[in-house]
């Protein structure tokens, strides 16, 4: 990063992105109260992979109990992410159970009947982590089962162990979907708990400068940040205007830096690194406690709850505890349960799937709150679309070359440099649901590439073995060839050195065989002249 | 319990197709009421009848294309077309002149192309062309405005004009355009174009009653009335503002310069913003989204583009008025603009 862009980033400068949106915010339906605790559920459904990599493998087993943070998996290779227990009790089932994913399919699921103590594991935190070596403190992040809290879900040791060069830290805390304030009431109430975690994440990342976003439209938030960094000099609060998606990646990167992530790329190739406010907080939770992730903070919201606000929910909760919990009342026939916000969040068909690490809301809005979609009415080329992406991708060109299966087109027009933050179906006056057609192209693409490199592959095994098969049979005439060789060369030599030639046996054979048919033939014929005589 | 199933967003702006279409129409009231107020009531027989035929033709092509009819009347893109089309023609022509050119626009221009949002060109304005073309005698005969004219029309009477070619008391268009001096006079840049014909200066020209204050009795307050709804057009986000700050400067500033550099063959920029159909088309029909380029760059080269080949037709070419041509003209660029003018996508070599 040249010094010149590294000064207009110390003096605060925020720089814009292109597009966005400004949809109705509907936060203070469930920013006003404090956090709650969830009460304990009957049963919870832990899925073993709830992060962006593979699963650990089970290392607990049906009939075990278990602690409050026991985990659950475990790996040897040092990269998995562990999940664990969220309450005491008794695991009694273990296999596939649907888990909450836009297309409702099943995973491996472990199943724990909780006894009501919910005793915890005996754990031990870390008073001065300076003192460990960082690939310990990386571990202890990683048993914890720190993952990304912002929605990603990518192990967060893992980020920070790409040996990179970096100038900035950047805590996320912007939260731009609508309706979701989980992080909003997470700073107002554990301010000093998120700066900890920073520290301690900005001391991983081997920089010192910390820039620490949040939107403007979070006062309270703004205000119990700024005080609580008044003594961390190497962190610098930066309010960003209200526009979604800036809570995104790439969109946050270019308003504190003015700087895009290369296609392709992450964050670390411009020196950046990007972590969610209620990521740090887990991390100042595991090392400084020892505790492993075991809940997080979930808004839930909407018109059809009766009690919307903000819970600390066990990882592995019941959908359908949580909102009988919050007091919902169905709406009607077109009643919807979205998991995350209203912009990106997805529906689910039903309510017996769990809470994982990156449930950071659960939306039930009523049927007249968020109109469902009307039917899908021809594009106009009004451009609506194409103003508000952030990406400045031309949306409605995609969706003619995605509805025309292009996928050449598609590539070409940048389809995979779009975040699928649905600004463009926002905005859509003939209400295409764009964002559906693109992750639907997305997905063909994906599935077309991926045959590929399974076709490639066999191709490549069939052609080794045929070149082997080729290969051994050249190798057998060679040998034999080589063997004759050995032979006659012997011969000869043993011809030279006046020893008996084989050939002069093989002579010799041959007129020993035809005298002897000779001599047969003659006494036949002998024979029978005698027998003649005989007559 | 199972619930809906909705792929995401599930927040949508509530502005319909069908809106956007009603504030274009909302924004052309303006203009329609000082047409009426210059021109006569031949407007409003112009619009029913162009809307007549503009439902009648978009259901018959919906129906032999074997799509519901209702969706396309839901979305009022047709009634657009009709209504541009009716506004941009003589208010008296004989009504089978509007009538040909909305089936034109409607069947030909835009269910043969596809539909909503497949046509290439602009219905209302290739219509337009059509009927400039075929029928040049009834496309240009624009009656005086009303306080040159010596003959008063009621509503009624403007019918039978349209309908027989004859008003009740036995005028037929020919005459009603006469003024005072029983000359016909025609529209302000018609008369610009025959005064230069004929070796005339500017100065000379604009010497004719048809000038009004300063840009031509009736059709600079028509421009002005267009103009006013263009803006609440802009301001309610209905358009953006590059294709029409586009035109406009892609016409005066070429119109200023020669000005400066010729006063005595050149009108002023200001005549040419506020003559003809400049207001109209920069805020109305160039605008159309369908036909325009795609990005804001690429918007504003589009409306350059056109305010430059109307000033150039009104100069040099046969036709006094030229926004029907240089919006056809223009449409036909747009694959070539967007190619050139489109966004660099971030993560693209813009600021890594």
């Amino acid at each position: 990063m040249s010094a010149a862009s590294k000064k207009a980033i110390e003096a605060g400068q925020i720089w814009s992105f292109p597009g966005g949106i400004h949809p109705p915010e509907r936060k203070e339906l469930s920013n006003q109260s404090p956090i709650r605790q969830m009460p304990l559920a009957a049963s919870y459904m832990v899925p073993i992979k709830q992060h962006i990599g593979a699963p650990g493998e089970i290392c607990v087993a049906v009939g075990d109990t278990v602690l409050r943070g026991q985990p659950l998996t475990q790996s040897q290779t040092g990269q998995g992410l562990p999940v664990h227990a969220p309450t005491s009790g008794t695991v009694t089932a273990i296999g596939p159970g649907r888990i909450a994913h836009p297309s409702g399919m099943a995973d491996v699921v472990i199943r724990i009947r909780a006894d009501g103590r919910d005793d915890a594991m005996p754990a031990q935190g870390l008073t001065d982590y300076t003192q460990v070596s960082p690939a310990e403190l990386l571990d202890t992040i990683r048993l914890a089962g720190v993952a990304g809290l912002g929605g990603a879900g990518f192990p967060t040791a893992q980020k920070l162990a790409l040996q990179r060069p970096i100038d900035y830290l950047i805590i996320n805390g912007v939260e731009c979907e609508p309706y979701i304030s989980a992080d909003d009431r997470l700073m107002r109430e554990h301010a000093e708990t998120i700066i900890d975690g920073s520290e301690i994440l900005l001391h991983l990342a081997g920089c010192d400068k910390g820039l620490i976003a949040i939107e403007d439209n979070k006062p309270e938030a703004i205000a119990v940040m700024k005080e609580a960094l008044a003594d961390h000099p190497h962190f610098s609060l930066r309010v960003v205007p209200t526009k979604y998606p800036s809570g995104g990646e790439k969109q946050l990167i270019q308003m504190l830096t003015g700087r895009q992530v290369p296609s392709r790329g992450l964050p670390i190739d411009i020196g950046l690194i990007m972590q969610n406010v209620g990521t740090a907080y887990a991390v100042s939770r595991a090392v400084r406690h020892g505790e492993a992730l075991t809940e997080r903070v979930v808004t839930v919201t909407g018109e059809a709850v009766a009690k919307p606000g903000n819970y600390w929910v066990r990882i592995g909760t019941p959908v359908a505890h949580v909102l009988h919990q919050a007091g919902f009342q169905a709406t009607g026939e077109e009643q919807r349960v979205i998991m995350g916000g209203p912009m990106m969040g997805f529906t689910l068909p039903d309510v017996d799937v769990p809470v994982v690490k990156i449930t950071n809301c659960l939306l039930i809005p009523s049927v007249t709150e968020l109109a469902p979609a009307q039917q899908e009415m021809a594009c106009i080329r009004c451009g609506a679309c194409s103003d508000v992406c952030p990406a400045e991708l031309l949306p409605q060109q995609l969706q003619w070359l995605a509805k025309a299966k292009d996928h050449d087109g598609l590539e070409q027009q940048n389809l995979f440099d779009c975040i699928e933050c649905g600004a463009c179906a926002y905005v859509c006056p003939s209400e295409i649901p764009l964002v559906h057609y693109y992750r639907k192209a997305k997905a063909e693409i994906r599935n077309i590439a991926r045959e590929k490199a399974k076709a490639e592959i066999a191709r490549e095994r069939f052609e080794a073995r045929n070149e082997r098969l080729e290969r051994e049979k050249e190798e057998r005439l060679e040998r034999h060839r080589k063997a004759a060789e050995a032979r006659k060369k012997a011969q000869a030599e043993q011809v030279k050195a006046g020893g008996e030639n084989p050939q002069d046996a093989v002579q010799a054979a041959i007129a020993r065989a035809k005298a002897r048919k000779a001599a047969q033939q003659k006494a036949a014929a002998e024979n029978q002249s005698s027998n003649e005589d005989n007559s | 319990m199972t619930f809906k199933l909705a792929a995401s967003p599930h927040s949508h702006q509530r502005r319909t197709t069908q809106q956007v279409m009603r504030w274009v129409y909302l924004a052309l009231i303006p203009g329609v009421m000082t047409l009426i107020y210059f021109f006569g009531w031949g407007v409003i027989w112009q619009l029913l009848l162009a809307i007549a035929t503009a439902w009648t033709a978009e259901a018959l092509c919906m129906m032999l294309r074997g799509r519901p009819v209702e969706s396309a009347w839901r979305d009022h893109t047709a009634l657009v077309t009709a209504v541009l089309l009716a506004i941009s023609i003589p208010g008296f022509a004989p009504w089978w002149i509007i009538v040909i050119g909305t089936a034109f626009s409607i069947i030909i221009v835009k269910h043969v192309y596809g539909g909503v949002g497949q046509n290439i060109f602009n219905p209302a304005m290739a219509g337009y062309v059509v009927l400039l073309i075929s029928f040049p005698v009834q496309m240009t005969s624009w009656p005086l405005p009303v306080q040159l004219s010596q003959v008063d029309l009621s509503f009624l009477d403007s019918a039978v004009l349209i309908f027989t070619g004859y008003t009740p008391s036995g005028y037929d268009i020919e005459q009603l355009r006469m003024g005072a001096d029983g000359m016909t006079m025609a529209t302000p840049l018609d008369s610009l174009r025959t005064a230069l014909n004929h070796q005339l200066t500017i100065d000379e020209a604009l010497q004719q009653p048809i000038f009004g204050s300063f840009a031509g009795l009736g059709w600079q307050w028509v421009n002005a009335a267009f103009l006013l709804g263009g803006l609440v057009l802009l301001k309610v986000r209905v358009i953006s503002w590059h294709i029409p700050v586009g035109m406009l400067l892609g016409l005066a500033v070429p119109a200023a310069l020669a000005w400066l550099f010729s006063p005595d063959q050149s009108v002023s920029p200001v005549l040419h913003l506020f003559s003809g159909a400049t207001m109209l088309g920069a805020f109305f029909i160039a605008t159309d989204p369908v036909t325009a380029a795609t990005s804001k760059r690429g918007r504003l080269y589009f409306g350059l583009l056109i305010g430059f080949l109307v000033f150039a037709i009104r100069t040099w070419g046969g036709y006094p008025d030229a926004v029907a041509f240089a919006v056809l003209l223009a449409n036909m660029t747009v694959p070539i603009i967007d190619k050139y003018t489109q966004p660099v996508v971030y993560g693209h070599g813009g600021r890594t």
